[in-house]
């Protein structure tokens, strides 16, 4: 059965090939490949999700090397939620830019695919190294995705993005070298099992590899201050592309949640719980600067990016608490804010269509700003929608926590302060609006609304199914904090004899 | 014996200082304010980081990668699997770089990094696309 881990890394990787080989010449055959291939990724994730669901981790051996020595894919509940998030959002955003952004410029469908694998293989691998590669993956799709369909500014965004990119990408070359030399392995299971047994002398240099590479997770997770690349990019990118990259900042949360709690987690030694006091520091910070950004923006593009920023503040303050109970409420958030940010852009490329802001008026006003109404519900953290599950959830992890002051007072001022700022811009926006007269109306576009109300539903569905989705959430922080489980699956039974806790 | 040893004690001084000096003018060329020492700078970080993975696997003179019947003892080989993915990734993002800002320079007639905007950078921002295609 552990041959299926494949499956959502293999399916891109060849649709996008053959996208680009044989398919140049026809839209249309692409959309439907594109479209279809998708949808297998969907089915894929979600017989994976099923899969997962027993609680036991399981490995496939590339080539058939074993663990250490080749590189594997590791399936658990946390990437297999992952994965099916992916699936869910990547669903959407392919059948929104049909006919929307997809022709602005070329091979959009195939740079959607590559992105695809790298974010779907980043989930999956258990190699250090290999998330490394499947990082660079993602990031070379995503300056094509970033750029399809040009402009000065997008040029100017683009740049900085790539270089900064590169820049993260050297010092996580440092960082795996300093770990390799110390532990001699970059096996995820296998550095879990090292990193305790690391002799003295050589603390300090591994130190400084864990924080090296809790850098580049903070660039990927827009932490501040590495956040200011951020906004620029998804700003300036086509709607599609940014609910697409609106992923990426979860792979960034998704290595720190798997990297410090597997390798440098509890039972780390002394390299134990390394990071923490720095996630829940920036955490805090980033929320706030994300709230500012809010406050200050001054286009729907903008406001969302910040809000994004937010977001991943306010998950990193979960992950931050170091709980079982602070990551279950963290990857619950992380899901939700996923879908709302997507829907966000999705729904700003909408608006945007007739031009910003006092621009001609859309028909179905109401529809539009009902919309715009939820999705600000749902990212400020206000009843009904899933935010404010989410964030009820955070401040009841961080109920019993040493940190309890912090967390609660940054999380329930800055959501404050984000109702005023999407309630301020939807006044700007909306209520200024030249009444229609019927002259310059273009429709709406079918797909791209339903799309957006679509991921609306799952919001609603993510607060009606609240119940199932946290037993399923509480079971994976107990599967990633019971860390021999993942070990086991990875290395060969004699390599784990020495293991407590068995 | 010994000359082996200074041999190795100099080869690590060498070693250490190319990779601080190819560091430090990576860094001090990415902090400066034109496109193309921008990506000279790149290119240095990536250099030193090349040679830094290539010594973790620690130095040894005269032993070789690969399993041998006569071999006294081996260097590590995965360092340099991992240096050569690293050359070819960062050859691959160096050229993409390096055709950015010739658009850039192309497009705006300068190679400030802030890639000067054009008059009509607002309109395209406004739309949230590429109008100035």
């Amino acid at each position: 059965m552990n041959q299926w881990l494949i499956v959502p890394v293999a399916i891109p990787a060849m649709i996008a090939a053959v996208l680009v080989l044989a398919m140049r010449t026809s839209m249309t055959t692409q959309r439907a490949i594109s479209v279809a291939a998708t949808a297998a990724q969907l089915a894929a994730a979600i017989g994976l999700f099923v899969l997962a669901s027993d609680g036991e981790s399981r490995a496939y051996f590339l080539g058939h090397w074993p663990a250490p020595f080749g590189i594997v894919l590791v399936l658990d509940r946390l990437s297999a939620t992952m994965l099916l998030l992916t699936s869910v959002v990547a669903s959407g955003v392919v059948l929104a830019a049909i006919r929307e952004w997809d022709t602005r410029g070329r091979h959009f469908h195939a740079l959607f695919q590559f992105q695809l694998l790298g974010i779907n293989g980043a989930f999956l691998t258990g190699d250090v190294f290999n998330l490394f590669v499947f990082f660079e993956v993602l990031l070379i799709a995503s300056y094509g995705l970033m750029l399809h369909g040009g402009g000065p500014r997008r040029l100017k965004a683009g740049f900085h993005y790539v270089a900064i990119n590169l820049i993260g990408s050297t010092v996580f070359l440092f960082a795996v070298g300093t770990i390799y030399a110390v532990t001699g392995t970059l096996n995820m299971a296998d550095l879990a099992v090292k990193v305790p047994q690391v002799a003295a002398g050589n603390e300090a240099l591994l130190s400084a590899g864990a924080l090296l590479l809790f850098t580049v997770f903070a660039i990927k997770s827009a932490m501040v201050p590495l956040h200011w690349w951020l906004a620029p990019t998804y700003g300036s990118t086509s709607p599609a592309a940014a609910a697409l990259f609106a992923l990426m900042t979860k792979v960034g949360a998704y290595s720190i949640i798997r990297v410090y709690t597997l390798i440098f987690g509890a039972d780390a030694g002394a390299l134990a719980g390394i990071a923490q006091p720095w996630i829940l520091t920036l955490a805090v910070v980033t929320l706030i600067m994300g709230t500012i950004g809010v406050l200050a923006a001054r286009s729907l593009p903008d406001l969302i990016c910040y809000s994004l920023i937010a977001s991943m503040g306010t998950l990193l303050i979960a992950v931050g608490l170091a709980s079982a109970e602070g990551l279950a409420a963290a990857l619950y958030y992380a899901v939700q804010s996923t879908v709302t940010s997507s829907a966000l852009f999705l729904l700003a490329g909408l608006i945007a269509r007739g031009g910003e802001g006092r621009a001609p008026p859309l028909p179905h006003g109401t529809l539009v700003i009902g919309l715009y109404f939820l999705l600000a519900i749902a990212s400020v953290g206000m009843p009904p929608l899933a935010g404010f599950l989410g964030k009820l959830l955070i401040l009841d992890a961080a109920r019993t926590s040493a940190h309890i002051a912090v967390a609660w007072s940054a999380i329930l001022i800055t959501s404050l302060l984000l109702i005023l700022g999407f309630a301020r811009f939807g006044i700007q926006t909306f209520w200024n609006r030249p009444r229609s007269d019927g002259a310059a109306v273009q429709p709406l576009p079918f797909a791209l609304t339903a799309v957006i109300a679509g991921m609306v539903a799952a919001l609603a569905a993510l607060s009606v199914f609240a119940g199932p989705m946290m037993d399923n959430m509480t079971a994976m922080a107990e599967q990633l904090i019971a860390t021999q489980g993942y070990i086991r699956a990875v290395l060969p039974p004699a390599a784990t004899a020495g293991l407590v806790g068995g | 014996m010994s000359t082996v040893m200074s041999t190795v004690m100099s080869m690590e001084f060498l070693l250490a200082s190319g990779i601080g000096a190819l560091t430090a003018a990576g860094l001090y060329l990415i902090m400066l304010r034109r496109t193309f020492p921008v990506v000279i700078g790149l290119s240095f970080l990536s250099y030193a980081v090349n040679v830094f993975l290539f010594s973790m696997g620690r130095l040894t003179i005269d032993l070789p990668p690969i399993v041998s019947e006569a071999a006294k003892g081996y260097t590590d080989p995965l360092p340099q699997a991992l240096v050569l993915t690293a050359i070819v990734i960062t050859f691959g993002m160096t050229a993409l770089i390096v055709v950015l800002s010739l658009r850039g320079f192309l497009e705006t007639g300068s190679d400030d990094v802030t890639l000067q905007a054009q008059p009509d950078d607002d309109a395209s921002r406004a739309s949230g696309d590429g109008a100035a295609r």
